[in-house]
């Protein structure tokens, strides 16, 4: 049977603007807020939450229909929880410095309800390769995300992104690398995108 | 002192919410009512202390056999069972308490405080006292953050606030402020 690529490209843009996990259903926002004080490490966070969304969707899409349904959630958990160890001990042995900055916030990718509520709602019941495109989708949505929020900290904080200077020392807002800076720059996006939904739905 | 020092580090410094930004999802999620919050900060109260003292003896067992890097599966497995036990458990022995605490309970599984303290315990290679004193302090300062921000919040349901920003956004951005008010604390203790 052949899915036609039209429906395969709309479950992988979902996860990026419709069903945007960050900025639409608002999800996953302790490592969101936590690793964004600067593009580097959201974007590091990102990709590390991609992949383990990606491999934790194909398995349990794969094992979906040996599991009992009772039992599923803590299955659902060893799954993820195998695969953020892999990446944790990856991240230690390639990515050193990123890991110290990360710290506690690798393994917390258990428990980031991104990872679990797309293992509930979708992967449970849709065959594997539908489930590996959500899987790209929401994490390229995730890391997109979390890139723009610790670009625009990263910006605003310090004058630089990805490092590279942009305006210097001149005009940073020392409060937005600090943890009122990610609540706050959160808040703002968030009702950025939706003035813009909103005005898109008028037209 | 040294536990001193923990306890008001964990509680007010670096609280967990506002400025560790673990738990937000319960944060964000419970805190549109009062006795919500309340009835969520008791719970996690009471779950982060049984489930760093259980990590903490799991995690000594680990060292013990050399297996570490099953960590992260041992804790969140142990922290969900533990999570379940104390629901049966409280539904048989006090069903008023059950009552009270129900719904949230198995919320707490996923509720990344409890996982992140234990975590950090481990990681700052604290022994069992200063773990529990850094779990009581940092779910009592959930709570208390929790409890005033739900406060806040019922005021902020009244205000008139522009279409774009109604809804999460405004409620992120008040608790910017009062993670700014937290920041206060710092240089209260000087570690």
């Amino acid at each position: 049977m052949r899915v036609d690529n039209k429906t395969i490209w709309k479950e992988f843009t979902k996860g990026i603007i419709r069903e945007n996990p960050t900025f639409v259903q608002v999800l996953g926002m302790c490592p969101t807020l936590a690793t964004t004080t600067n593009a580097i490490n959201g974007f590091g966070m990102g990709v590390a939450t991609f992949i383990v969304l990606v491999l934790s969707n194909v398995v349990i899409s794969s094992i979906r229909k040996v599991v009992p349904n009772r039992i599923r959630i803590p299955i659902f958990i060893v799954v993820i929880a195998s695969f953020v160890t892999v990446i944790d001990m990856l991240m230690h042995a390639f990515t050193y410095e990123l890991w110290k900055t990360l710290a506690l916030y690798v393994p917390l990718i258990v428990v980031n309800c991104i990872i679990m509520g797309r293992a509930e709602a979708f992967a449970s019941k849709n065959t594997v390769k539908r489930s590996f495109i959500d899987g790209l989708g929401m994490g390229v949505g995730f890391t997109t995300a979390l890139t723009l929020l610790g670009a625009t900290r990263e910006l605003l904080g310090s004058g630089t992104i990805f490092g590279i200077t942009i305006w210097g020392n001149a005009l940073n807002i020392f409060v937005m690398i600090l943890p009122p800076g990610g609540f706050l720059m959160m808040g703002l996006l968030l009702g950025m995108f939706n003035a813009i939904g909103q005005t898109k739905k008028k037209a | 002192m040294k536990l001193f020092f923990i306890l008001i580090s964990a509680m007010l410094i670096n609280n967990l919410i506002l400025s560790r930004f673990l738990g937000i999802c319960p944060f964000l999620g419970v805190s549109r009512k009062l006795d919500t919050a309340v009835g969520m900060g008791i719970s996690v109260i009471f779950v982060m202390i049984l489930s760093s003292t259980a990590a903490w003896f799991i995690d000594a067992l680990l060292k013990v056999w050399g297996i570490e890097y099953l960590k992260i599966i041992t804790f969140i497995l142990v922290i969900a069972a533990l999570v379940q036990f104390v629901e049966i458990f409280m539904k048989k022995a006090s069903p008023t308490l059950y009552e009270a605490l129900g719904i949230y309970l198995p919320l707490i599984t996923t509720n990344c405080a409890i996982l992140g303290i234990a975590l950090l315990n481990s990681q700052l290679e604290y022994n069992f006292l200063e773990s529990l004193v850094n779990a009581i302090g940092a779910s009592v300062g959930f709570a208390l953050a929790l409890v005033i921000f739900a406060s806040i919040r019922e005021r902020l349901e009244f205000a008139d606030i522009p279409k774009p920003f109604a809804g999460m956004a405004s409620v992120l951005i008040a608790a910017s402020l009062l993670s700014m008010a937290f920041m206060g604390f710092k240089g209260l203790v000087k570690m």
